[in-house]
């Protein structure tokens, strides 16, 4: 074990899948310079320019030629940089790699990692904010992945790598510098799909993602001051989901809250909730509950931006509310 | 056509105007009074200044992330704008949208852009409502060199030339898109070749030469207003400060490049065409017009701390008509 950032965690996953396996490459704008946040840091070096392609700002283009490498037997990375710009592309993500296995009767594949750094960050405003998984995870085709801890960060991303089918993996900006440990042998992998319990707990289930687990362990540990035992679960796959895992805490805990940083409305949350009411609605003790931003594009101004945010105080109050039903 | 000694003068003023604002902005980032992400066009003021002094107030233009220097060209209050950036309630966009947004809709200046190429087809759109309301308005739109590598610059000049909307399309060619430098993302550095693939003209001047873009800008002016179609014109400048304010952003660019363009002001030059042209400009009133600007400055700063944030439930408004 090592204890590495999230940035670092997502870089050594990258080198060492492009390093077991030649067909890996990476591309984006400022790539050879390290990627925005670091998080390319000496692989231009490394694999040389053909590998690690820096390209102009061309996101459609961008991402259809990795469509089309990837369909030929290549498995580009693709750096979209921040998600908000990945919606420049997203005929080629949704129309085209999330279709061609299927609609060519199973000959082609896609495998191809779609990074798409993701959320609140720095007061960055509207166009530079957006969280976006449940669009994608609403895609048949698509594999939705959003890690939080770095060990995450690595074996998910090298699983991505090796998926044969696209993977829109979700990075949190606000994580980058975000410290854990990370098991260090080559061979790490975290498998596509499992949630990961990240705290247990008897009172009440709290499936959540990305940056927010960590809001939410700091939710569960204040309740736990008050009495009341969380349990948290990363879900960390948003598709597919982990439906035993979520399935056997609530059998347990008999109280359900789902809580993401994206808007409410339409979130993955909601999918979660029904399903979980539609297989288990008998056992539930109280209603279920669903926790997002409010369905408005995020501002600049702090007090604005704050008002979009989640905090472990809310959650307390809201579960504290579910539990005493 | 060539500027009146007056407008000369006017021009000076909003490029002096738009590097003191900047120059205050990056301060204040650095110290904690701005955040997010603020990006300056310190050393590019004269692309700007020349492009809007060409314009009226009822032409519309649109801006990139790169905005503070065209919405001050284009008429903008200072005050409102320092009071965006400070995300307060008095701001252009009542703190929603900070240095990456402003916008002043009265004044025909259709928004900065947080999405690179974002700007080139929504303004194609104006240029096209002007044709259809026939009233002579131009629309013209601001985009740097790497925009011009995506697709919307293509799309947008095609239907544009094809519809001889009466459009500007403005590429401030500064050889740097972020931390990568065009020669590595253009298949061939100039942009305003292009303009030949969708038979419109392609004009190449010094960005650093207010009078030249004045100049360039004003032909094709005319021409836009005369129904003969959109210009691409490509203003070689460059950027003084690094791609953002973030603290301890990268620059790779050499110093020697940086160096170069700095040496090439276009500040300055205005100052030395005035002093040769009219053998009458004096330092001292070259003072006596940066004391006035850093007052304005001042005074818009002023005027952003007295505003007051905005109520958190104002994050909610706006999101449709009431
Ligand atoms: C669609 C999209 N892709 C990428 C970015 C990130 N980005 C912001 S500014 C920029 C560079 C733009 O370069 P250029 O158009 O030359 O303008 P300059 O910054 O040089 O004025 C990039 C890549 C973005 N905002 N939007
Ligand atoms: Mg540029």
């Amino acid at each position: 074990m090592s204890v590495i950032s999230y940035q670092e965690a997502a870089l050594q996953a990258v080198a060492e899948e492009m390093r077991r396996d030649h067909r890996v490459w990476a591309l984006g704008e400022d790539l050879g310079r390290g990627g925005v946040f670091g998080q390319y840091r000496g692989l231009l070096e490394e694999f040389g320019p053909q590998r690690i392609a820096d390209t102009p700002i061309s996101e459609a283009t961008i991402m259809g030629a990795s469509v089309g490498a990837a369909l030929v037997g290549t498995r580009p990375v693709v750096e979209m940089r921040f998600a908000d710009f990945a919606l420049c592309a997203v005929d080629e993500m949704v129309n085209q790699a999330a279709k061609a296995r299927f609609m060519f009767g199973g000959q082609a594949r896609v495998p191809m990692v779609i990074r798409q750094p993701s959320g609140m960050w720095r007061s960055s405003a509207a166009q530079h904010s957006q969280s976006l998984e449940a669009w994608y995870a609403h895609i048949p085709g698509l594999v939705v992945v959003a890690p939080y801890t770095p060990a995450d960060n690595k074996g998910l991303l090298k699983s991505a790598i090796r998926c044969d089918d696209p993977v829109i993996y979700i990075e949190h900006k606000d994580n980058w510098a975000l410290e854990g440990e990370v098991p260090d042998e080559a061979d790490y992998l975290v498998p596509l799909g499992p949630a990961r319990l990240a705290r247990t707990g008897n009172d009440l289930t709290l499936v959540t993602w990305s940056k927010m687990v960590g809001v939410a362990e700091k939710a569960a540990a204040l309740a736990s001051l008050q009495g009341m035992e969380i349990e948290v679960i990363d879900l960390r796959t948003i598709w597919p989901w982990d439906q035993e895992l979520v399935f056997a805490s609530v059998a347990k805990t008999k109280r359900l809250m789902v809580v993401h940083e994206a808007v409410q409305v339409g979130g993955f949350g909601a999918e979660i909730a029904a399903t979980v009411a539609e297989h288990m609605a008998h056992v539930l003790t109280a209603p279920i509950c669903r926790m997002g931003a409010p369905r408005a594009p995020i501002s600049y101004a702090k007090p604005l931006e704050n008002q979009l945010r989640i905090t472990p105080e809310q959650i307390v109050a809201t579960a504290s509310r579910q539990i005493g039903h | 056509m060539t500027a009146s000694p007056e407008l000369q003068r006017e021009m000076l003023r909003q490029m002096q105007t738009i590097r003191r604002f900047e120059e205050r902005a990056s301060d204040d980032y650095h110290n904690g009074a701005i955040y997010g992400v603020v990006h300056c066009y310190i050393g590019e003021e004269a692309v700007a200044v020349g492009v809007c002094s060409a314009l009226n107030k009822d032409d519309q233009i649109i801006s990139n992330h790169r905005g503070h220097g065209h919405c001050i060209a284009k008429g903008a209050d200072l005050n409102r704008m320092m009071a965006e950036l400070y995300g307060r309630q008095d701001g252009y966009c009542k703190g929603k949208g900070g240095s990456m947004h402003i916008a002043d809709f009265s004044i025909g200046m259709l928004g900065a852009n947080g999405i690179v190429g974002g700007g080139l087809s929504i303004v194609t759109g104006a240029g096209l409502a002007a044709q259809l309301e026939g009233k002579g308005r131009v629309a013209v739109c601001f985009f740097g060199d790497g925009a011009s590598n995506a697709g919307s610059f293509h799309e947008s000049l095609n239907i544009a030339a094809r519809w001889k909307l009466p459009m500007l399309y403005v590429c401030e060619h500064n050889s740097w898109a972020a931390n990568t430098s065009s020669r590595m993302t253009h298949a061939r550095d100039d942009v305003a070749s292009r303009a030949a693939g969708y038979g419109i003209p392609g004009v190449v001047v010094d960005g650093n030469d207010v009078l030249a873009v004045y100049e360039a800008a004003t032909d094709a002016v005319a021409r836009a207003r005369a129904g003969e179609g959109p210009t691409l014109i490509e203003c070689k400048t460059y950027r003084w400060r690094a791609h953002t304010e973030r603290p301890g952003a990268a620059d790779p660019r050499p110093l020697e490049e940086i160096a170069a363009w700095m040496a090439k002001d276009p500040i300055q030059h205005l100052v030395d065409d005035l002093k040769q042209q009219q053998g009458q400009y004096s330092d001292a009133e070259f003072q006596a017009l940066d004391d006035a600007v850093m007052s304005a400055v001042a005074a818009a700063v002023a005027f952003a701390e007295a505003s007051p944030f905005p109520a958190p439930e104002a994050a909610l408004d706006d999101v449709f008509a009431d």
